[in-house]
């Protein structure tokens, strides 16, 4: 008995050391961010800043264009997820539920485009896009995606397999639609997959760096993340704000990430309850 | 039985050509637009381009093999060939190592373990650009807090981002904070193995560590196998992080000019479009290469359980 608890305390006392090293890094993000500029350099460095000042958050909405990068970024992922989440669904259930001539097909090549690397298509769709006079705005980033994924095509596709036929069997018999098969039944069974694509997708698009670097050339449409090499650009870095900024960054990011995990639970129980 | 099944059969053909082919086809209509236009016309056009010489302004020129030559030549392409092999060979080992062992910590049932497990995971929701940013502050070599923390147990640390040599080893230690989606997925591996091994091995006497070596880990190998392979594909295109660290340059002494990023570099600085699909298709067959090389090898160490 006492070995098993000398086993459990060496268990706790080494999660912990590993535990606060991933911390460090977050915590020195935040240390920094509050912290006034004269212990910004000292040595060694102050870990828990005092006074605390809020100044660095106001200098960092304010150096740079930071609302309008915000509402870029915003709309960057808000389009784009929409975009996966009304293109995804109808496909994966054609390809998992309907039955017809070149499906499977369809399914492999699905499979085959994830192996290409994005930079193999990223200069012809440049210049696709370029030639269409859209390059400069957000535009070519968020379109695509209004025509499938084929990561979040195959996940949903799995979703889809998984259900019993008798759900839909039962609905043609009474004469539903395919179309109210899908929109009425389906596409309600599969919300917490469609959740899940929508977070990949909204965290992807929020953390995009070169898809924008590539596309946009108006800095009044960049997003957070190429913004914020503008803190780099003066002769010294200003660290306290940036530092700021990616904290502001980070956190949507972050809170998004909890909101939707407890939706998400709870939706896979329910849906196993009704199923 | 054979013959309920047989009219299951024909049930079934009767129902393709009816209604439901029909709409299969419109559903999935907007995805068959969207691969032609996305991924088949890029990749067919990438690889005309390749033949090209192609900058935005003139017209393209066919010019044969004379990009894949001159990459050859090209010395910057080796450096970005090199610096990227060795950076995913030194990150991809230690990130499985690193993944299993903080995936293994958090499924013993402890107290706190929800805390612990969000600990590890919240890095991996702060974006690359900023975590470029931050760990250029931490490992800064006068005020940075890594040195400082190596200064207290006696060590000199290096100059880290500002030395050739170190310059790699700091963008693995970025790389690894950022594990959390790696963990996450040995976390689901490790609740799939079934506790009847674990009592099967304890029967025979052994010891938690034998028990991890050879029951854990071998059954644990098909998630490994699967994040090796997304985690390489995903390393030899390593873009943001030197990006954002050296705003392209790869400074210091090269040693961080990536292959994506000179690839970058070739197609929109340089407006070289045709020398960049050229350096993409030479990227696209060394990813296929290499996949395909641990799928051969990987019946060698990967376990599927149920197996014989």
């Amino acid at each position: 008995m006492k070995h098993r608890k000398f086993k459990r305390l060496l268990t706790y006392i080494f999660i912990s050391i590993a535990g606060i090293l991933f911390a460090l890094p977050f915590f020195w993000m935040i240390s920094t961010s509050i912290k006034p500029n004269v212990q910004l350099f000292t040595y060694p460095p102050v870990l828990i800043p005092n006074p605390l000042e809020w100044q660095h958050y106001f200098d960092a909405t304010t150096m740079i264009p930071f609302f309008t990068y915000f509402k870029n970024s915003l709309l960057y992922s808000g389009l784009s997820t929409l975009g996966v989440v009304v293109s995804c669904p109808i496909v994966a259930y054609s390809l998992a539920r309907l039955e017809w001539r070149g499906r499977d097909t369809l399914f492999i090549l699905t499979l085959a485009v994830m192996m290409i690397p994005f930079p193999v298509t990223m200069v012809p769709l440049f210049l696709l896009f370029s030639q269409l006079g859209l390059v400069g705005g957000l535009l070519p980033l968020i379109l695509p995606l209004w025509f499938g994924m084929p990561f979040f095509i195959f996940l949903l596709r799995q979703f889809f397999k998984q259900l019993p036929s008798s759900l839909e069997d039962a609905a043609r018999i009474d004469g539903c639609s395919e179309f109210g098969i899908f929109f009425k039944i389906m596409l309600p069974i599969c919300q917490p997959a469609i959740l899940t694509i929508a977070l990949f997708q909204f965290m992807f698009s929020w953390n995009d760096f070169l898809g924008p670097l590539i596309y946009l050339s108006d800095p009044s449409k960049y997003t957070l993340q190429i913004g914020l090499q503008q803190f780099q650009q003066t002769e010294s870095t200003a660290w306290g704000p940036l530092m700021a900024a990616s904290v502001l960054i980070a956190v949507p990011i972050i809170v998004l990430y909890f909101f939707v995990q407890k939706a998400f639970v709870q939706g896979i129980s329910l849906g196993s309850v009704k199923g | 039985m054979k013959s309920v099944l047989l009219v299951n059969k024909i049930k079934a053909k009767k129902n393709i050509g009816s209604n439901r082919s029909k709409y299969g086809i419109i559903f999935a209509l907007p995805w068959i637009i969207g691969l032609c236009a996305f991924y088949f016309y890029p990749l067919l056009s990438s690889m005309y381009y390749s033949f090209t010489n192609y900058n935005i302004a003139g017209s393209s020129q066919f010019v044969g093999l004379t990009n894949y030559i001159q990459l050859l030549n090209d010395s910057m392409f080796w450096t970005g060939i090199s610096n990227t092999l060795i950076y995913a060979f030194m990150q991809l080992p230690l990130s499985v190592v690193l993944g299993v062992t903080i995936a293994l910590l958090l499924n013993i049932k402890i107290k706190g373990q929800g805390i612990f497990r969000t600990l590890f995971f919240i890095p991996s929701l702060v974006p690359a650009v900023a975590v470029a940013i931050l760990f250029q502050w931490l490992l800064e070599a006068q005020f940075g807090l890594v040195n400082y923390l190596l200064d207290i147990v006696g060590i000199t640390g290096p100059g880290w981002l500002g030395d050739p040599t170190w310059a790699k080893p700091s963008v693995v230690m970025m790389s690894l904070w950022i594990i959390g989606n790696t963990f996450l997925i040995y976390l689901a591996g490790l609740q799939d193995i079934s506790q009847e091994y674990y009592d099967a091995a304890e029967v025979d006497g052994a010891n938690p560590f034998r028990k991890i070596w050879h029951v854990t880990i071998p059954l644990l190998t098909p998630v490994i196998f699967f994040n090796v392979v997304v985690g390489l594909i995903n390393a030899l295109q390593e873009f943001t992080l030197p990006y954002t660290l050296t705003s392209g340059t790869g400074s210091p002494a090269d040693s961080l000019m990536f292959y994506s990023m000179y690839l970058y570099n070739n197609a929109f600085l340089y407006m070289r479009m045709g020398y960049a699909s050229a350096m993409a298709w030479i990227l696209f067959v060394l990813i296929m290469i290499i996949t395909l090389i641990i799928l051969k090898t990987s019946k060698r160490w990967v376990f599927y359980q149920g197996d014989k």
